[in-house]
């Protein structure tokens, strides 16, 4: 026990000291936040340029329709002609020019109005001229039809249909959405921790091979403990990495935000618009607002306590059980150029998950597909915290499946580290041969 | 204790190979005892089991008379043929790390380090990086850590590798100092005159079997062969005399020295009477030299492994 916290301090502190993984802890957040604030930035400022419209309205119609917003507004030409229109506008270096006409009905000189620009018009200026129109065509036609406003309203109110659990429940359609999507996140972080720290507990030993200094090592300490001492050791570097990254990357982002003077809801804006694809630019109803709201109440249902302590059980069990693997890899070659045929077949089901995740338990979560990854131990770290956020139990994913699921993870994780150490201790005193699959399989004979 | 360690009946199998095929001996206390062999014959395996580092399928090794417990290995140091350090850490820090890993004390194994640095005169390195040191230097650090936690039993696989000759003779005397404070000693190598000069009891291993052990001493007595070389003054030394007198002997390398008047050669006897052989040189000149010619390790080894072909 005391040679194991040994070699976890040093390789804790080899890894910590070390002067590239310093770079990276404190040049990523900078980097991170960089990019951050410049596109906040960029899109700040794509939309503070203020484009003008030039209107050239012959018609009765839309006398004062074209309202000015702060990105977008309309200047109105009157008595010219439309060639002489078309050079002043260009001359004045407008965004474009609104050729209204003359004729016989709304109808009609909607049919004939023409937007003249330089290039196509940003999408932002076509939708708010062309739903102008379409208000007032709208406004036209109900009335020709003998149709109140308000009866339209009533017409094209919009139907949800209501969800519920069997227990009675509120539900929401967006729901599966939004817990896969705090699960997604659990599971790519494990992903992105197993790949990052996995090829430094893989570098590590290939280091100690390459330097023989594991011969003498070696006689001090049992392969096994030098094997879980450098696992540990490297995945507490990592983690005082993400803390950093996290800390200090959000720090720097509310200061340079505040610096900068942009407003963080910029970016959650666009993405909000993004998630919400019911009516892009409309204003929010009050339905809407229901909606975000029983988003954020379903947010707070999500069962964090299950999803937090469950996450670190898949955490550590899935870390292992790749790291190990990594660590048996990294026994059995020479130098890193080698590994590129034994990592391959790793990333596979890191990948799978992630891609199962995204595509099946999105929009399935209790599935066949969802269930039959989550319950085999390669992938079910990544998978089943996509499930998890719906909780366990009823509703959620069924304890058996859970238990399973665990059963499993732990029987692999008992199984590939026992594999592992196996071929870890043969190799670290392997030098000079080109391992392949066949030579591995004999290790774990000796 | 009579012996330090022994192994009885040791087999040890890799996938298609014997490392060790039945191999027993008895390395006894306070001596230097040579691990020879060519290469491949099984020593690396053979210490490598005794460090605990693999274990045999068959047969037992003790320890001062009990098996061999994960307990031993503080009792044991090990200074590896393929050695190295961690090439970005600190001298220092790197040789603390090590020694805590025998088991020795922080206080304990600083207080040893900063006595056996000051006695080899590396002190001003405790702050440098390896890979700032020369391969020589790493190497004194790598021996000060393996004797540092003062083992009773200390394994050297061709200790003097990458050694200038005065830092050569430097951990030599070392070596020699240890056994005087009482430690047993097990040394591998090549360099058969080293053995000559260090060892008091050898093994040689081929093939995974141990062909040959026991004290050098007895061996050289045992592998000599009733060689005498001799060194004879007679009146007229030339190719006709020096036949006529050694008529009737086994003789080889015949030197004939004119201006001298000497003639040297070698005389195979067929046991270790010499007497008709005296009797019959003087009678014949004055004996100038006449000493019986003990073969070295070198010949031993050469010997014993073409023997065993």
């Amino acid at each position: 026990m005391k040679k194991l916290r040994l070699i976890i301090k040093r390789e804790y502190l080899a890894k910590v000291r070390n002067k590239s993984f310093v770079i990276m802890t404190f040049l990523s957040p900078i980097l991170m936040v960089g990019m951050i604030v410049l596109i906040a930035y960029l899109t700040k400022l794509n939309d503070s340029e203020q484009r003008v419209v030039a209107v050239l309205n012959e018609s009765n119609y839309f006398e004062n329709s074209f309202n000015s917003t702060e990105t977008l507004s309309f200047l109105q030409f009157k008595d010219i002609t439309l060639e002489k229109a078309k050079d002043s506008t260009t001359a004045l270096g407008f965004y474009g020019l609104l050729y209204v006409p003359n004729s016989s009905g709304i109808e009609q000189v909607a049919k004939r109005t023409v937007f003249y620009s330089t290039d196509s018009p940003i999408s932002e200026v076509l939708s708010k001229i062309e739903r102008v129109f379409q208000d007032r065509l709208r406004e036209n036609r109900l009335q020709s039809a003998g149709i109140t406003a308000k009866q339209y309203v009533e017409v094209e109110k919009e139907f949800d249909l209501a969800l519920a659990t069997f227990e009675g429940e509120q539900n929401l359609e967006d729901l599966n959405i939004i817990r896969a999507l705090v699960g997604g996140a659990f599971g790519y972080l494990i992903m992105m921790f197993i790949i990052i720290y996995g090829g430094f507990v893989m570098r590590s030993v290939i280091e100690e091979k390459t330097t023989r200094i594991i011969e003498i090592i070696i006689s001090s300490v049992k392969p096994f403990q030098l094997m879980l001492g450098k696992i540990i050791g490297t995945s507490l570097a990592g983690i005082t990495q993400f803390t950093i990254w996290v800390v200090a990357g959000g720090i720097l982002l509310i200061v340079a935000l505040a610096v900068f003077g942009i407003d963080p809801m910029i970016l959650l804006d666009r993405s909000n618009i993004q998630t919400m694809t019911a009516g892009a630019a409309q204003d929010f109803s009050p339905e809407d607002f229901e909606k975000i709201k029983s988003v954020g109440r379903e947010i707070l249902n999500i069962p964090w306590f299950t999803l937090v302590s469950s996450f670190l059980l898949y955490f550590v069990l899935g870390y292992f059980i790749y790291s190990s693997i990594y660590a048996a890899i990294g026994a059995a070659v020479d130098n890193e150029t080698d590994t590129q045929q034994f990592i391959f077949p790793i990333i596979l089901p890191l990948m799978l998950a992630i891609y199962v995740g995204f595509f099946s338990v999105f929009s399935n979560p209790h599935g066949p597909i969802a269930v039959g990854f989550s319950l085999f131990p390669l992938t079910s770290p990544i998978v089943m915290l996509m499930r998890l956020p719906s909780g366990i139990g009823e509703g959620g994913v069924p304890y058996w499946q859970f238990g399973l699921s665990i059963l499993f993870l732990v029987l692999t994780f008992i199984a590939i580290v026992w594999l592992a150490a196996k071929i870890y201790r043969v190799g670290i005193l392997m030098y000079g041969k080109k391992p392949s699959y066949k030579e591995l399989y004999k290790w774990l004979k000796y | 204790m009579e012996h330090i360690l022994a192994a009885n009946g040791v087999v040890k199998q890799f996938a298609g190979h014997t490392a060790l095929d039945n191999v027993s001996l008895t390395i006894p206390t306070n001596c230097i005892y040579g691990l020879l062999g060519p290469n491949g014959a099984g020593k690396t395996t053979l210490i490598r089991i005794i460090n605990q580092i693999t274990h045999p399928d068959k047969g037992e090794v003790l320890f001062e008379g009990a098996p061999l417990m994960p307990e031993h290995i503080a009792q044991i140091g090990y200074l590896p043929e393929e050695r190295g350090l961690y090439k970005s850490m600190r001298v220092g820090e790197q040789a603390l790390y090590l020694a805590q890993l025998k088991g020795l004390s922080k206080a304990e194994a600083t207080k040893r380090l900063k006595y056996w640095f000051e006695r080899l005169e590396i002190g001003d390195w405790w702050n440098k990086k390896i890979q700032e040191l020369s391969k020589g230097m790493a190497q004194k650090i790598q021996f000060v850590v393996t004797v540092l936690h003062q083992p009773k039993l200390l394994i050297f696989d061709e200790p003097f590798s990458g050694f200038d000759p005065i830092n050569a003779n430097r951990i030599k005397d070392e070596i020699l100092e240890l056994k005087k404070q009482g430690t047993s000693i097990i040394f591998s190598t090549h360099r058969m005159e080293s053995v000559e000069e260090l060892c008091d009891h050898i093994t040689l291993l081929n093939k995974s079997k141990k062909v040959l052990d026991g004290r050098l001493k007895d061996i050289k007595q045992a592998y000599k062969n009733n060689i005498y070389q001799v060194g004879l003054q007679v009146s007229n030394a030339n190719k006709i005399s020096a036949e006529a007198i050694l008529n009737g002997f086994d003789y080889a390398g015949l030197e004939i020295l004119p201006e001298e008047n000497q003639i040297n050669c070698n005389i195979q006897l067929p046991s270790a009477e010499t007497s008709t052989l005296l009797n019959a040189l003087s009678a014949k000149g004055n004996i100038n030299y006449f000493e019986e010619k003990i073969p070295s390790v070198n010949e031993i080894f050469i010997k014993a492994v073409e023997e065993n072909h």
